[in-house]
């Protein structure tokens, strides 16, 4: 997985790491047991502060996206639940908010984007 | 960590030039391991405070201390400990680079002539070169290298970038977060490059007037401070609304840019009537919102300060 920021955009450069792991990870792309690179590695690469890598290394494992082990590095970890049912279902409800605000003004019928979704949902299952 | 004694440290800090405050009662903590940047004007006094944090200058009322020790009286061992690159890249212009070095060698006990090597040769300059003959980028690798050298824990940098190509900018950049990384070292960077800072800062200083009007870590005020699109020209009112810091009318729109927006804030965009949108901002816009309008700064200072 390359990893790359946008400077001068509206999301911040810990949010852009973070939108992209857990895009690459959702997608399959980094499978479960996969290594990240270090924050050194990663810092050096995108030119950024390592604090800033190690901010965005910090949340996705407190939301247990990735796991780190101690001394062998950072790794995408089994999905289990660590949020409360509720927080779940906020967190769930509010990317659906987010995702209906984004594709509403693209003029899809509701059909169009239910067939959509489906599809999408069904080429993830593929890649597990 | 918590107790550390920041590496800058400033107590109600004010210089007059004449009858002009250039700062006035500046309260600005640095805290060791971090980047902060100070963004301002031209003329805000982002140089009249590093002359006065590196005992250049007394101030008129109030104190700055660097590493511990009152600005006033470093002791020659403190000064040893700070890095400090001069606007402009001030090198002697008859010296080779080598002299350079040999020249700082003689004044910090720490000198590390690998990594001065090391840097030389990452610009491209060779230790036989002359300053006067070098470009303008290599200028400031050669100054990089002899504050980088000195092994500095605290590294203080005015508008480093000023007048650099892009490679040598790319360069400076890599050559701070380099040194960042390595435990406990400070920087305070002056820039006007808001892309460098989005690579470089842990923590974002802005000085208006003489005034600190943001002092807070990156991500909290990148979470902050916050636009809304109203779709509607709105001439009056916007005033009322509680953490406004700045407001453009673009043909029938209207942004606005708020501090720590609440429900309070929300309701009081609501009364003013037309369709309102929440909108992320980038670095500049947040910052240029704070910069723009010297009228409407002073009040809402506070509001940011702090964590």
């Amino acid at each position: 997985m390359q990893l790359k920021v946008n400077l001068g955009g509206n999301r911040p450069i810990y949010k852009q790491i973070i939108d992209q792991v857990r895009q690459a990870v959702s997608s399959g792309e980094l499978p479960v047991g996969a290594s990240l690179p270090s924050v050194r590695q990663l810092a050096e690469e995108l030119v950024i502060n390592h604090n800033t890598v190690a901010r965005a290394y910090a949340e996705l494992v407190r939301e247990g996206t990735l796991e780190s082990q101690h001394g062998r590095g950072v790794f995408v970890a089994k999905r289990r639940s660590v949020f409360s049912a509720t927080e779940r279902k906020r967190r769930f409800q509010h990317a659906l908010d987010v995702f209906l605000a984004d594709v509403s003004v693209l003029g899809y019928s509701a059909d169009q984007i239910q067939a959509e979704v489906a599809a999408k949902l069904e080429s993830f299952a593929a890649t597990e | 960590m918590l107790d550390r004694t920041p590496a800058v440290r400033t107590r109600g800090l004010t210089r007059f030039f004449g009858d002009k405050a250039v700062l006035q009662g500046l309260t600005l903590d640095v805290p060791v391991g971090e980047v902060s940047a100070l963004i301002g004007h031209n003329g805000a006094g982002k140089t009249t405070l590093i002359r006065l944090l590196l005992g250049m200058l007394e101030p008129t009322r109030g104190s700055c201390e660097l590493l511990g020790c009152d600005s006033q009286s470093l002791s020659p061992e403190t000064r040893g400990r700070i890095g400090y690159l001069a606007e402009g890249h001030f090198l002697w212009w008859w010296m080779r680079a080598k002299d350079a070095a040999r020249f700082q060698r003689e004044t910090f006990p720490s000198w590390d002539q690998q990594m001065f090597d090391s840097i030389l040769r990452f610009f491209g300059v060779s230790p036989n070169d002359r300053v006067r003959h070098v470009s303008r980028g290599q200028r400031a690798g050669i100054a990089l290298a002899m504050t980088l050298a000195t092994d500095p824990e605290l590294l203080v940098l005015d508008d480093p970038s000023m007048g650099l190509d892009p490679v040598a900018r790319r360069a400076l950049v890599e050559g701070l977060l380099a040194f960042a990384r390595r435990d406990g070292r400070t920087i305070l960077i002056c820039t006007h490059l808001l892309d460098d800072v989005e690579r470089l800062a842990d923590r974002v200083a802005v000085i208006s007037g003489g005034q600190l009007v943001v002092n807070a870590s990156m991500d909290s005020f990148r979470e902050r401070v916050v636009g809304w699109r109203i779709d509607r020209a709105i001439s009056s009112g916007l005033q009322g609304i509680p953490g406004l810091i700045d407001s453009r009318q673009i043909g029938d729109r209207t942004h606005v840019v708020i501090a720590d927006p609440d429900d309070e804030t929300a309701a009081a965009i609501d009364r003013l009537g037309g369709e309102a949108i929440q909108e992320e901002l980038s670095l500049e816009d947040s910052i240029l919102a704070f910069l723009r309008p010297a009228t409407m700064i002073g009040s809402l200072s506070h509001a940011l300060e702090g964590k």
